[in-house]
């Protein structure tokens, strides 16, 4: 996912001067082709989080479409304020990417977590908040939020994940896609995910289908704004809904679901599958901790069978 | 209108706006007014009738507290009617406590200390990249030098040669509850040297000293410049002057209005009308006795400070 976004801002780059990227000295391996080929269009603004967004915002209010890079929650909770004062509320096209969303960092311990991202940046106005779930999302939303102005949060895992949304054509900022109808079984439910959990989200919900549950998933590569209209139209259809997040249920994305839900009157009841707001002290690789805390494809289903009593 | 004549207005316009409002920080305002006369008649490019002119020189008053004066600054120079600087703070207003861009001739916002020398930063080096000649301005309080960011945008600036950027720390030597030596120790030109900056020392409130510094920064090494500029917390109003009480008290009613009124209209240009109080105020006895609380460099609050009594 990292790669390819990197692939798509270098193609971006090359048809439009604007397009800057800005590391916080983050990115060995993997920004040496945007620098070799656009080395005019690429800033290290050394270990310095606060005034590499301060700058981004600078840059963008002179007509650039920034986009700043480094990992965990350094692009976002070091400088926080810079992305509320100085780049959203003056809608400067600043595009903050963080790689390494969730337990990707896993074992290097709490530090390099970034589980409560989504839910600080989701608070802010006039922030877009996306969590592409593959690569091809990844890609697609690189092209439009470059080409939107305003605020973004691009939040990635890291590389090596599978496609999973074949469904997807053109990155609609908002829109939730449909991966899969539920089949005709007597148990059904819909099972939404947001970021790169979609892969184990996609294989819960294969095992799922396989043990007698079935499913009808949606991919949310954009959390702010939510798509409304699908949680709505599941929640008059399904008796639960799962949201799922490598991220602390408290503000996430189920938090973003359930506020839908619970103003809509529908008759779904949600489950949230997230890290149960806790930090976490256990070391161990992304997909070691994801079994701990019960968010790979097993705990998905673990999970999702909990509510028929299997 | 020239910088003297402007400078007066800030100050005259700074007093009026407290008092009606209630606003704070009239001593931070009264410290800037020089700095800003002199910025907005004799060292900015700009044109009141297209704000957005992409020639202009970019300024950002990174300490927002003083508000008051860049609002005045730019109404006298026809950006908005000078009217509307009496809606300061007040419901429904344009004009919050803290710099807003929501009014023409003001492109960025501030209030929270220590973000806009990185914005000015990332400005100019736009400018450079696009090989655009406009210089990118910051005015910094001192005791926002305490920030972290401050010093982030230093290294970066220095780093990659924005001899297009141009930042002023007002330094009147006080901040919130203190004067800087006694809150974070520092010798401000020996750290911005030390972080590579051209660095000029001017008194604050000296317009041909500001002016001979602000007109051409350029210079071989192409570093970044900052103006040092010695000032005075309340410059102006005797009994406002270096006493950390004006940082937040506003002129009431009575005395402290009168009074500093009238101090103002001891040195008012000839050539300026005092759009409120034309003749003055009643003479008025002031009390400063009554209100007086920090007044000497000996002061300090009684929390804890640092063990070596050196003061």
């Amino acid at each position: 996912m990292r790669d390819t976004v990197i692939r798509t801002l270098i193609e971006l780059g090359k048809e439009d001067k604007d397009v800057e990227l800005i590391t916080g000295d983050l990115g060995f391996g993997v920004l040496k082709s945007f620098w070799e080929t656009l080395p005019n269009q690429f800033i290290n603004a050394g270990i310095a989080e606060q005034n590499m967004t301060g700058v981004a915002a600078g840059m963008a209010l002179e007509g650039k479409k920034v986009f700043t890079y480094s990992i965990g929650n350094f692009p976002t909770l070091r400088c926080l304020e810079q992305i509320r004062n100085d780049c959203a509320y003056h809608n400067a096209n600043v595009n903050v990417i963080c790689v390494g969303g969730g337990y990707v960092y896993g074992s290097l311990g709490m530090s390099h977590h970034a589980t409560e991202d989504i839910a600080i940046l989701r608070a802010l106005p006039d922030v877009t908040v996306i969590c592409p779930g593959d690569p091809t999302e990844a890609a697609l939303a690189v092209k439009k939020i470059a080409q939107t102005d305003g605020t973004c949060y691009l939040r990635l895992g890291r590389g090596g994940e599978q496609n999973v949304n074949n469904v997807i054509k053109e990155f609609e900022i908002g829109k939730a896609y449909k991966l899969r109808e539920a089949k005709n079984m007597n148990k059904k439910v819909a099972v939404f995910s947001t970021g790169a959990i979609l892969e184990e989200t996609s294989k819960a919900c294969d095992m799922l289908e396989e043990q007698g549950i079935a499913v009808e998933q949606y991919s949310f590569p954009t959390v702010k704004p939510i798509d409304s209209a699908v949680i709505k139209n599941c929640a008059n259809r399904f008796d639960n809904i799962f949201t799922v997040e490598e991220h602390n249920i408290v503000g996430g994305f189920g938090g973003a679901v359930a506020e839908v839900l619970a103003e809509c009157g529908g008759k779904a009841k949600i489950h949230r599958i997230g890290i149960d707001d806790f930090y976490c002290i256990e070391v161990g690789s992304q997909a070691y901790l994801r079994e701990q805390v019960g968010i790979n494809a097993e705990g998905i289903v673990r999970k999702v069978k909990g509510i028929f009593g299997e | 209108m020239n910088s003297k004549e402007l400078a007066w207005l800030i100050r005259r316009h700074g007093i009026e706006m407290t008092h009606l409002s209630g606003g704070s920080h009239i001593g931070a305002i009264l410290s800037v007014a020089d700095i800003m006369g002199v910025l907005y008649t004799d060292i900015l490019k700009f044109d009141s009738s297209n704000p957005e002119w992409d020639g202009r020189d970019r300024f950002i008053l990174s300490k927002g507290h003083a508000g008051a004066s860049v609002y005045a600054a730019i109404a006298e120079n026809g950006f908005f009617p000078v009217e509307e600087l009496k809606t300061h703070y007040a419901n429904g207003s344009r004009l919050s406590g803290h710099v807003s861009h929501h009014l023409p001739g003001i492109d960025f916002s501030t209030g929270s200390l220590g973000h806009g020398l990185p914005v000015a930063t990332g400005r100019a080096l736009a400018a450079k990249q696009d090989g655009k000649s406009f210089r990118s301005f910051v005015v910094m309080g001192d005791g926002e030098c305490n920030e972290g960011s401050v010093w982030e945008a230093a290294e970066f600036a220095n780093h990659y040669k924005l001899d297009n950027l141009v930042a002023i720390v007002d330094h009147n030597h006080m901040q919130s509850l203190d004067y800087c030596n006694n809150t974070l120790e520092v010798d401000m030109a020996k750290r911005w040297k030390g972080f590579g900056w051209n660095v000029i020392e001017v008194d604050g409130h000296n317009h041909d000293e500001l002016k001979n510094a602000l007109k051409d920064t350029s210079n071989p090494e192409h570093r970044p410049t900052v103006i040092i500029a010695h000032t005075v917390k309340g410059k102006g109003i005797s009994f406002m002057e270096m006493d950390i009480l004006w940082h937040y008290r506003f002129p009431h009613e009575g005395w402290e209005y009168n009074c500093a009124v009238n101090e103002l209209h001891k040195t008012k240009p000839e050539t300026v009308t005092d759009p409120y109080t034309p003749d003055g105020c009643p003479e008025t006895q002031a009390e400063p006795e009554n209100c007086r609380h920090t007044v000497s460099e000996s002061y300090h609050p009684t929390y804890y400070t640092r063990e070596v009594e050196d003061r």
